[in-house]
C-alpha cells in the first residue's frame, strides 16, 4: 500500500508543507521539547538516584542490622566532680544477639578508643576499633597488604594492628608497615596488615567528612585488656568519664528477605533488656526503603511535569493542525479530485504532525540530556545517562504525534470533495 | 467506413441522472433528468445561465460527486457501485481535471505540481518525472520547473494545471471556467493547446459562460434549470 518511497515523498511533503510556516511550525514544537526533555531528565536523574541508593547500600551492607550506643540524655549517674555516665551496648546484649542469630553470617562487636598513634615523630588521632575477625566480611572492606586480625590474636589478647589506609600513608610514608610497630596510647603493637580505602558513606560515620580510612583496628580483647571499659573526657574543665562496653555491633543476617523480620526482633529485644535508650538500631535496608520513597516522591513530580507538557504539547500541536487543515481544505479537494484517498490525506497529515512532534522530540532529547549535566554540576547527584531514555522519548514522540495527529487527518480525509474545491 | 455508420466508444454516458440537494424541507434539483452520451474524441463546451447546473454536472463527470438518481458510466464501469476508495482510484485513472482558479499546490514547484495525481497511482517516479517533462515541454514551461506557482503568470499557472491533469493519461479531460480567471490572449493560447489535444482524439468537455469559447468547441450542450434545454453542433 505505502511503499517506502511513498513513505519518503510524504515525508518531504510533510516537511515541506511545514516549511511553509517556518516560526508557527516552531513555536508548535515547543511543548513536545518540554515534555520530552523533562522524560529524559527524569529517566537520567531518577536512574542515578537508585544507583547511588544502590552504590549506599552495597557500602552499608543491604544484609546488615547495626546497632550502635548513644548517650542518654542528662543525666543518668552523676556526681558533682567527676561525672560517670554507664550506657550503652554490653557484651551481653553481644552475646544475646549471637545466641538469638545461630544462623547469622557474622556478628561483629565493635569498641571505639581515643588512642593517640605514634611512629617516631609521626603522631596521630585515629580512630582505634577493637573488634573481632569478622569485621572484615561484615562491613566488605578489603585488605591491601599482610592479614586481618584473626581469631587466635583474639585469644591471645596479641598485641596486633591492622591499619586504614591513610593512616599507614601518613605514619610509614616510605616503606611498608607490615611487621613494624605502632604505640598506640602506652602499649606497641605490631602491624599485621594494612586496609585498601574506602569511600567515606557519610550518614553512618560519626566523623563524616573526614576519611573514613583514618582507623586502626585491633583485637577487642586486647582492646578491653590494655583501655578497659572506662574512657575520660576532658570537657571544658570538668572531666566526663564514660563506661561503654561496646560502640556498635553489626549483625549480618543470612538472607536480605530476613533483615526486616530480624530488625524488628533486635529492637523487640533490646527494649526489654534496656531501661534507658541508650542505643540505636540502624536499618541501611529500611534508609534505603525510607529513601526511595522519597525519590520515587521526586520521579513521580518530574512524570507529572512531562506528562502535562506532553499532552499541552500534544493538544498544541493538534491545534494547530486543525488550521493548518481548515487552511489547506482547498488542497485537500484537490488532491482528492486527482486521485487521492482518504488514506492518502490521512497519512499526508499525520505524517506532518508526526514531524512537528518528532521535530520538538528531538530538540527535547538534546535538552533533556544537558539538563543532567547541569544538575551534576550544582548538586552531588550523579545522573546516569541510558539508551534507553531517549528511545522511549522518540517513541513518545511519535506516539504523541499519532494520537493528537488522527483526529485533524480524520477531518481532512472525511471532507466532501465538492465543498473542499468551492472552500475559499 | 462512413462517420456515421460506426459511432465511437462512450467515455461518459448519463442515463436519466439527477442531482438533488435537500436543504431542509425544500429541495434543490441541480440536475433534473439528464440523459446525454459523450464519445471518445469528442470536444463539447457546456453552457447555460449561472446555476443551471453545469458545475453539477461536471463534478458529476468527474467523479467527485455521485448522482441522487439515474446512471453514470465511465468507460462502461458505473459510478453508483463504487465506494469511496474505488471512486478515487477511478478519478485518478480515468479523469483529468481543470479548475477555474488553477489550484495549483502552493508548496510544490511547476514539475512536482504535475507530478501529483501520479503520486496516487503507483506510478515509478523516473517514469513519472519523464512524463511530467515532457508535458512541461509540451505546454512550454520546460524552462520553469523548479518555479513555485506563485511565481507564475495566470496563464503560466493555468498551463501547469493543464499538463497536471494530461499526466495520468485520462480518457476525459474536464475543465470547469478554465479561462474565466485569464485575459483575452491568454485564454487563446489556452484554447489552441485544448485544440491540440482535441486533434490527437483527446474527450474534452469544457464548462464555460463565454459564447467565444463555446464557439471553439465542437458542440454545445445547454443547460436550463438542471435539464437539458438544447444541443447545437459549432461545425
Ligand atoms: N452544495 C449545494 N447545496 C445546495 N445547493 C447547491 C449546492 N451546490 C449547488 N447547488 C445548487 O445547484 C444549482 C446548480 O448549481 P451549479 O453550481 O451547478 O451552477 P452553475 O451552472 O455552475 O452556475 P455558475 O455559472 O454560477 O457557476 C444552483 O441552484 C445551486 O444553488
Ligand atoms: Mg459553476
Amino acid at each position: 500500500m505505502f511503499g517506502n518511497n511513498t513513505f519518503l515523498r510524504t515525508f518531504r511533503l510533510g516537511v515541506k508543507s511545514l516549511m511553509l510556516h517556518k516560526l508557527r511550525s516552531m513555536l508548535t514544537t515547543l511543548g513536545m521539547l518540554f515534555g520530552v526533555a523533562s522524560v529524559v531528565a527524569m529517566l537520567a536523574i531518577g536512574e542515578g538516584a537508585s544507583k547511588e541508593a544502590q552504590d549506599q547500600i552495597k557500602q552499608l551492607g543491604s544484609q546488615n542490622i547495626i546497632l550502635r550506643s548513644i548517650k542518654p540524655p542528662e543525666d543518668m549517674v552523676s556526681n558533682q566532680t567527676v561525672r560517670v555516665s554507664v550506657y550503652g551496648l554490653t557484651v551481653a546484649d553481644f552475646d544475646r544477639i549471637k545466641a538469638t542469630y545461630p544462623w547469622a553470617k557474622s556478628v561483629v562487636p565493635v569498641r571505639m578508643l581515643q588512642q593517640e598513634a605514634r611512629v617516631g615523630k609521626r603522631l596521630l588521632n585515629p580512630r582505634v576499633l577493637a573488634t573481632t575477625p569478622t569485621y572484615l566480611e561484615a562491613t566488605g572492606r578489603v585488605i591491601h597488604e599482610g592479614r586481618f586480625l584473626n581469631d587466635r590474636d583474639e585469644a591471645g589478647f596479641a598485641n596486633v594492628c591492622v591499619l586504614g589506609y591513610e593512616v599507614a600513608r601518613y605514619l610509614f610514608p616510605f616503606e611498608s608497615p607490615v611487621g613494624k610497630r605502632v604505640k598506640l596510647g602506652a602499649d606497641y603493637f605490631h602491624v599485621i596488615g594494612t586496609m585498601l580505602p574506602r569511600v567515606p558513606i557519610g550518614s553512618d560515620q560519626p566523623d563524616a567528612g573526614t576519611a573514613v580510612t583514618e582507623e586502626i583496628l585491633i583485637p577487642l580483647s586486647t582492646g578491653r585488656l590494655w583501655f578497659g571499659d572506662m574512657q575520660v573526657k576532658i570537657r571544658s574543665g570538668s572531666r566526663e568519664m564514660e563506661q561503654v562496653e561496646l560502640h556498635e555491633i553489626v549483625l549480618a543476617v543470612d538472607r536480605p528477605e530476613s533483615v526486616l523480620v530480624a530488625a524488628a526482633a533486635t529492637r523487640e529485644m533490646m527494649k526489654r533488656f534496656h531501661k534507658d535508650i541508650d542505643y540505636e538500631v540502624v536499618v541501611p535496608l529500611e534508609l534505603l526503603l525510607r529513601e526511595e520513597a522519597t525519590k520515587r516522591i521526586f520521579k513521580i513530580v518530574l512524570a507529572s511535569i512531562a506528562g502535562i507538557s506532553l499532552l499541552v504539547g500534544g493538544i498544541g500541536i493538534m491545534n494547530v493542525m486543525l488550521a493548518t487543515v481548515t487552511e489547506r481544505t482547498r488542497e485537500i479537494g484537490v488532491r482528492r479530485a486527482l486521485g487521492a484517498k482518504r488514506k492518502h490525506i490521512v497519512m499526508q497529515f499525520l505524517v506532518e504532525t508526526v514531524v512537528l512532534s518528532v521535530g520538538g522530540g528531538v530538540l527535547g532529547i538534546g535538552l533533556g540530556l544537558a539538563i543532567p549535566k547541569i544538575v551534576e554540576v550544582y548538586t552531588d547527584m550523579e545522573p546516569v545517562l541510558t539508551v534507553a531514555a531517549p528511545a522511549l522519548a522518540f517513541a513518545i514522540s511519535v506516539g504523541v504525534g499519532l494520537l493528537f495527529g488522527m483526529y485533524p487527518a480524520w477531518r481532512a480525509a472525511n471532507m466532501d470533495p465538492v465543498e473542499a474545491l468551492r472552500h475559499e | 467506413m462512413t462517420g456515421t455508420a460506426t459511432l465511437a466508444r462512450p467515455v461518459a454516458e448519463l442515463i436519466d441522472v439527477s442531482r438533488v440537494y435537500q436543504m431542509g424541507t425544500n429541495e434543490v434539483r441541480a440536475l433534473d433528468g439528464i440523459d446525454c452520451v459523450f464519445r471518445d474524441g469528442d470536444y463539447w463546451s457546456i453552457m447555460g445561465s449561472s446555476g443551471s447546473g453545469k458545475s453539477t454536472m461536471l463534478n458529476l463527470l468527474g467523479c467527485i460527486d455521485r448522482p441522487t438518481h439515474g446512471e453514470y458510466l465511465v468507460d462502461g464501469i458505473s459510478v453508483g457501485d463504487l465506494d469511496d476508495d474505488q471512486l478515487s482510484e477511478l478519478r485518478g485513472t480515468h479523469i483529468g481535471f481543470i479548475f477555474q482558479s488553477f489550484n495549483l499546490i502552493s508548496q510544490l514547484n511547476v514539475l512536482e505540481n504535475i507530478m501529483v495525481p501520479l503520486f496516487y497511482l503507483d506510478v515509478p517516479p523516473a517514469e513519472g518525472e519523464a512524463r511530467a517533462v515532457e508535458l512541461a515541454r509540451r505546454v512550454g514551461l520546460d524552462d520553469r520547473l523548479d518555479h513555485r506557482p506563485k511565481e507564475l503568470s495566470g496563464g503560466q499557472q493555468q498551463r501547469v494545471a493543464i499538463a497536471r491533469s494530461l499526466v495520468n493519461q485520462p480518457s476525459l479531460l474536464l475543465a470547469d471556467e478554465a479561462t474565466g480567471n485569464l485575459d483575452t490572449a491568454t485564454t487563446a493560447e489556452i484554447l489552441d493547446l485544448f485544440d491540440e489535444l482535441h486533434d490527437e482524439g483527446m474527450t474534452i468537455l469544457l464548462v464555460t459562460h463565454e459564447a467565444d469559447v463555446g464557439s471553439r468547441t465542437s458542440q454545445t450542450l445547454w443547460l436550463k434549470d438542471g435539464r437539458v434545454d438544447k444541443v447545437l453542433q459549432n461545425r
